[in-house]
């Protein structure tokens, strides 16, 4: 127990100061970098709350996927970021004010809502040890009754491809493709010609 | 020592703020803007798997994955659009962004 609570509070603040630190480095990169170790700290807190195939989700989809397609836009686009950074300490004392505030209440929120909610006095992850393990409990209620919402989440992952690429795809011109059409509609009529050359002359194109 | 439903709301609680903040004081910045949006999830995400657990329901991290879904969608429609704006002002400022004509 003593064991699960340091790796909590491990996990926890590895968390939280890779997010502060998402929001504050200079270097966009380096704010990737960060936001990739928060998710995965993150992942760390699922696996520690019994939803280990959350956890492997998120760091397949986030890591994987994600902070790269991040990495790829951050790294393609020559910007000057230090001038996108002015008003940082203009904006921070009332953004902070504002977000000290938002904590408090929501930490008094969960608090209550922990200690006399629908979960109070619940076990916890060690009330879930049951005959089926984590992915075969989602696999039962997704396939199920939630099979219409899993084929709407792939039409939303598919528009959502069809649209990037629509967004991002140019027609560069004077770069020669393979039509294959015309390929095969060559006959020997278009594809070949007869010319008579003079001796001593050579063709000249 | 033991960890109850309520610490995990506030780190989630912690990193929703985060997010917000981050949003407050990079408002300048589309991709830290995009990375804020990111945690901000993230935090939901936590909310969600935790009351699941807590609660012995399972429905809470299907909705989950479906929220993770919905956040790579728009990650990738986001950058994509950010892509083309730069592309066209050769800049990525939101103030730069406001009229909506193009």
């Amino acid at each position: 127990m003593v064991l699960q609570a340091i790796a909590f509070y491990l996990l926890a603040a590895t968390t939280v100061a890779a997010g502060l630190a998402v929001i504050t480095a200079r270097n966009p990169v380096h704010s990737v970098l960060f936001l990739i170790t928060a998710f995965f700290s993150a992942a760390g807190l699922f696996v520690l709350m019994g939803a280990e195939f959350l956890a492997m989700i998120l760091v397949v989809v986030y890591v994987g996927a994600v902070a790269v397609l991040f990495l790829f836009v951050v790294m393609m686009l020559d910007v000057d970021f230090v001038a996108l950074r002015e008003g940082f300490a203009r904006y921070l004392p009332i953004g902070a004010a504002i977000a000290g505030v938002m904590t408090v209440e929501m930490i008094f929120v969960a608090v209550s809502v922990a200690s006399t909610g629908a979960a109070a006095g619940s076990v916890g992850p060690a009330g879930n040890v049951g005959s089926v393990s984590n992915a075969e409990a989602i696999g039962r209620v997704l396939y199920t009754d939630y099979v219409y919402f899993f084929q709407a989440a792939g039409l939303v992952l598919l528009v959502a491809m069809i649209g990037a690429i629509v967004l991002t795809l140019k027609h560069r011109e004077g770069v020669r493709r393979q039509d294959v059409s015309r390929q095969t509609a060559r006959t020997t009529a278009t594809g070949m010609r007869v010319v008579s050359i003079k001796s001593g002359e050579g063709i000249d194109e | 020592m033991t960890i109850g439903l309520s610490q995990y709301l506030i780190v989630a609680a912690i990193l929703f703020t985060i997010g917000v903040l981050g949003i407050f004081v990079n408002r300048r910045n589309v991709i830290v803007i995009l990375m804020s949006v990111e945690l901000i999830l993230l935090a939901v995400n936590i909310n969600l798997v935790a009351f699941s657990v807590f609660l012995h329901d399972v429905v809470g991290q299907i909705f989950a994955m479906f929220v993770l879904t919905v956040a790579a969608a728009e990650a990738a429609v986001g950058l994509a659009i950010l892509v083309t704006f730069f592309r066209w002002r050769g800049t990525i400022a939101v103030d730069d962004a406001s009229v909506m004509k193009g």
